[in-house]
C-alpha cells in the first residue's frame, strides 16, 4: 500500500506540472480520481503496457473525460507512453488531446467528453464480454455532478436488467460540480448527498468507501469481483483538489491553473506526502 | 397503381437482419422497444440470443453500441429515424462517428409517410444531419430489393453507416441480380431534356413522373442516388453536362439533403440550373399518404407540374 501511496503522489505532482505547462486543463476532479486510478492501473486491471489494444485486456472508461490529465498521467507512470509526452497534453497533433480520443492511444478505452454517456459504452463492453465468453471485466468512472445526466440513469436500469457482474462503475462523489447550486453563496452544494440509496434503487450491489484510502479501495474492488449476478457501484467518497491544502474542497480549482508560486507551494506539499 | 407490384421495405429489412443475425457471428439486432413495429421481432422470436432490447433509452442505445463494437461485434441498432437522428445524435457523433466504429444504424419509418405519426415521428432531416458528420456513410435505398443488396454490402463495410428507410411498401424497381455498390448512383432512365437525381423512396415517384413527362415530349433522365454519403459527383456533373437542367428529388427536407449536396457539387464543378423538390421548411402533420404528397408537394403529379413548368422556363 506504501508503494501505491507513493505512486499516487508522483500522479498528483505530474497532473499539477503537466496543467501549468499547457496552461490549461482541469484540476480539482483528476486530483480527487488519483487514487482510484492508481489502484485499477497498478493493481486492479489485466492490461500490459506494451500491448495496450489486446482484446483480452480489462477496459476502463473514464465518463467524467474532462478529468483525462489524471488518466494521461497514470498511463503515462505505467508505462504506456513516455512521462515527456505529458508536455504536448492540449497541443497541435497530440495524442492527449483535451477530451480522451481512444483512436489515438493504447489504453483510452473509449472517447468521452460530452458527459453521460460512458457508463453506457461499459454496458456495451461488458455485455459484448458476455457474448462472447470473455472474461475481461469493464470498469468505468462517472463523476458525482457527471449523475445528473440522464443517460446515466438509462445505463444503470439496462446494465441490472441483464445483471452484467462484470461491470463495475466507480463514483468519483467529491461532492462538487463545476458551479451547481449554493444556499449561502460562499460554499456550493454537493450534487446529491450520498448516491448510495439512487443506485441501489436501480438493482446494483452498492459499496460505499473512503476514495483516497487503499485498503478500502482494495476491499470494494475485491467485493465487487465477488458480486454475483448484478452489477457493482463503488461510492469512492473523495475529496476534489485532494492532497493539496489549499485545492482541496475548493470548487475554484475546478479548472483554474497554478501560478509558479502555487505549483511550488503544491509540489513540496506532495514531497513530504511521497516521503512518508 | 393497383397491378404494380409493391413490397414493404420492413418486411424484406426482416428477413435480411434474421439471415445476417443468423450467419455472421458478430451480427446484433439492437432494439429501442419497436421491434415490432421495424420488423426486427423476427431476431427475438427466431434467434433471440442474437437480439439485444435497450428499451426506450435511444442515448443509452447508440452508446452501448459503440462499447459492443468496440469488442469486435456488429450491431445493428435499429429505431425510428427521428429518434435515432435527434435524440441520439450527442451519443452517435461522440462515440461512434468520431472513433469511427463499426455500428449499422437503421432509421425505420424516415420521411413523411410515417403511418399517420405526424410531426413527432417523421424524419425530414436526417440525411442533413447524418451527412454533416465525419466518418458517416449515409444510404437510402428505394425499394426492397435494393434495401437487400444494401444491407449485405454495409454488413461486409468496417464503419459506422446509416441506413435510412421507409415504412411502407415501394414498387419494385430493380431486380433481384441488381449489384448495389456503396458510393455509386444507378441510371434507371436515359433522357436528354431534364435530369432528375432522386434518392430514397422519392425515386419511384421520379420514375413514374418521368414517364408521364415522356408523354408529354419532355426527355427526362433519372439518376437514382441511393448513397447520399459518399456522393457519386462524378455522376451528378456528368448527367448535369447531359441535360444542363437538373432536379433533386427527396423525402426529406429541401434544406441540407440531397438537394443541398447536388448543389454543393455542381456550384462547384459544373454550375447548372437546380430545381429543388422536397418538403419546404415547414413542419408536417398526420394524415394519410396521398394527402400529405399532396400537400406537401411529393406527389407524382406535383413533379409533373413542377417539372413541367421549370423545363417550360429554361429550355434552350
Amino acid at each position: 500500500m506504501d508503494t501505491l501511496t507513493q505512486t499516487a503522489a508522483e500522479i498528483r505532482k505530474e497532473i499539477l506540472k503537466t496543467i501549468h505547462y499547457a496552461g490549461a486543463g482541469h484540476i480539482g476532479g483528476p486530483m480527487s480520481a488519483v487514487d482510484i486510478l492508481t489502484y485499477l492501473y497498478f493493481k486492479e486491471m489485466n492490461i500490459n503496457p506494451e500491448d495496450g489494444w489486446n482484446e483480452h485486456r480489462d477496459r476502463f472508461i473514464l465518463s467524467k473525460g474532462h478529468s483525462a490529465i489524471a488518466l494521461y498521467v497514470t498511463l503515462a507512470v505505467r508505462g504506456y507512453m513516455p512521462l515527456e509526452e505529458l508536455k504536448t497534453f492540449d497541443a497541435l497533433d497530440s495524442r492527449l488531446q483535451g477530451h480522451p480520443d481512444m483512436t489515438l492511444l493504447p489504453g483510452l478505452d473509449m472517447s468521452t467528453g460530452s458527459l453521460g454517456q460512458g457508463l453506457s459504452a461499459g454496458l456495451g463492453m461488458a455485455l459484448g464480454a458476455k457474448l462472447q465468453n470473455e472474461s475481461f471485466r469493464t470498469y468505468c468512472m462517472v463523476g458525482d455532478g457527471e449523475s445528473q445526466e440522464g443517460q446515466i440513469w438509462e445505463a444503470a436500469d439496462v446494465a441490472s436488467k441483464y445483471g452484467v457482474d462484470n461491470l463495475v462503475c466507480i463514483v468519483d462523489n467529491n461532492r462538487l460540480q463545476q458551479f451547481g447550486w449554493s444556499n449561502d453563496q460562499v460554499t456550493r452544494n454537493a450534487p446529491l448527498e450520498d448516491p448510495s440509496e439512487r443506485w441501489k434503487a436501480f438493482g446494483w450491489h452498492v459499496i460505499s468507501i473512503d476514495g483516497h484510502d487503499f485498503e478500502e479501495i482494495e476491499r470494494a474492488f475485491k467485493e465487487a469481483r465477488d458480486t454475483k449476478g448484478k452489477p457493482t457501484a463503488i461510492i469512492a467518497n473523495t475529496i476534489k483538489g485532494k492532497g493539496v491544502s489549499f485545492m482541496e474542497g475548493a470548487y475554484l480549482w475546478h479548472s483554474r491553473i497554478p501560478t509558479d508560486e502555487e505549483l511550488k507551494d503544491a509540489l513540496a506539499e506532495l514531497n513530504k506526502e511521497v516521503v512518508l | 397503381m393497383s397491378t404494380v407490384k409493391k413490397e414493404a421495405m420492413r418486411d424484406r429489412f426482416s428477413e435480411v437482419i434474421l439471415d445476417l443475425a443468423k450467419n455472421d457471428d458478430r451480427v446484433y439486432a439492437v432494439d429501442g422497444d419497436l421491434a415490432n413495429s421495424t420488423k426486427i421481432d423476427i431476431v427475438a422470436m427466431e434467434k433471440p440470443e442474437k437480439f439485444l432490447q435497450m428499451g426506450i433509452a435511444e442515448q443509452n442505445m447508440l452508446s452501448v453500441c459503440s462499447g459492443l463494437a468496440s469488442t469486435g461485434l456488429q450491431p445493428w441498432a435499429v429505431t425510428f429515424a427521428a429518434f435515432l437522428s435527434k435524440r441520439a445524435l450527442d451519443q452517435i457523433q461522440v462515440q461512434i462517428a468520431q472513433p469511427k466504429l463499426n455500428v449499422k444504424m437503421v432509421g425505420a419509418y424516415s420521411g413523411l409517410l410515417t403511418g399517420l405519426t405526424g410531426k413527432t415521428h417523421q424524419a425530414l432531416e436526417d440525411i442533413a444531419i447524418f451527412r454533416t458528420l465525419a466518418n458517416m456513410v449515409v444510404i437510402a435505398p428505394a425499394d426492397s430489393v435494393e434495401v437487400e443488396k444494401v444491407m449485405r454490402a454495409v454488413n461486409q463495410y468496417d464503419g459506422p453507416v446509416y441506413i435510412r428507410l421507409a415504412r411502407d411498401a415501394y414498387p419494385y424497381l430493380f431486380e433481384e441480380d441488381y449489384e448495389f455498390e456503396i458510393g455509386k448512383a444507378v441510371t434507371l432512365r436515359e433522357g436528354k431534356d431534364v435530369s432528375i437525381i432522386s434518392t430514397g423512396t422519392q425515386t419511384s415517384r421520379s420514375v413514374e413522373a418521368a414517364e408521364r413527362l415522356a408523354e408529354k415530349g419532355i426527355s427526362v433522365e433519372v439518376v437514382h442516388m441511393p448513397t447520399i454519403k459518399p456522393l457519386d459527383e462524378a455522376a451528378i456533373v456528368a448527367t448535369a453536362k447531359k441535360t444542363n437542367l437538373v432536379v433533386s428529388a427527396e423525402e426529406h427536407s429541401i434544406l441540407g439533403g440531397l438537394g443541398s449536396a447536388v448543389a454543393e457539387v455542381l456550384g462547384e464543378r459544373y454550375p447548372t440550373q437546380l430545381l429543388r423538390i422536397g418538403v419546404e421548411d415547414r413542419n408536417a402533420e398526420s394524415a394519410p399518404n396521398e394527402e400529405l404528397l399532396n400537400k406537401y408537394g411529393l406527389s407524382v403529379e406535383h413533379m409533373v407540374t413542377k417539372i413541367s413548368a421549370y423545363y417550360e422556363k429554361y429550355k434552350k
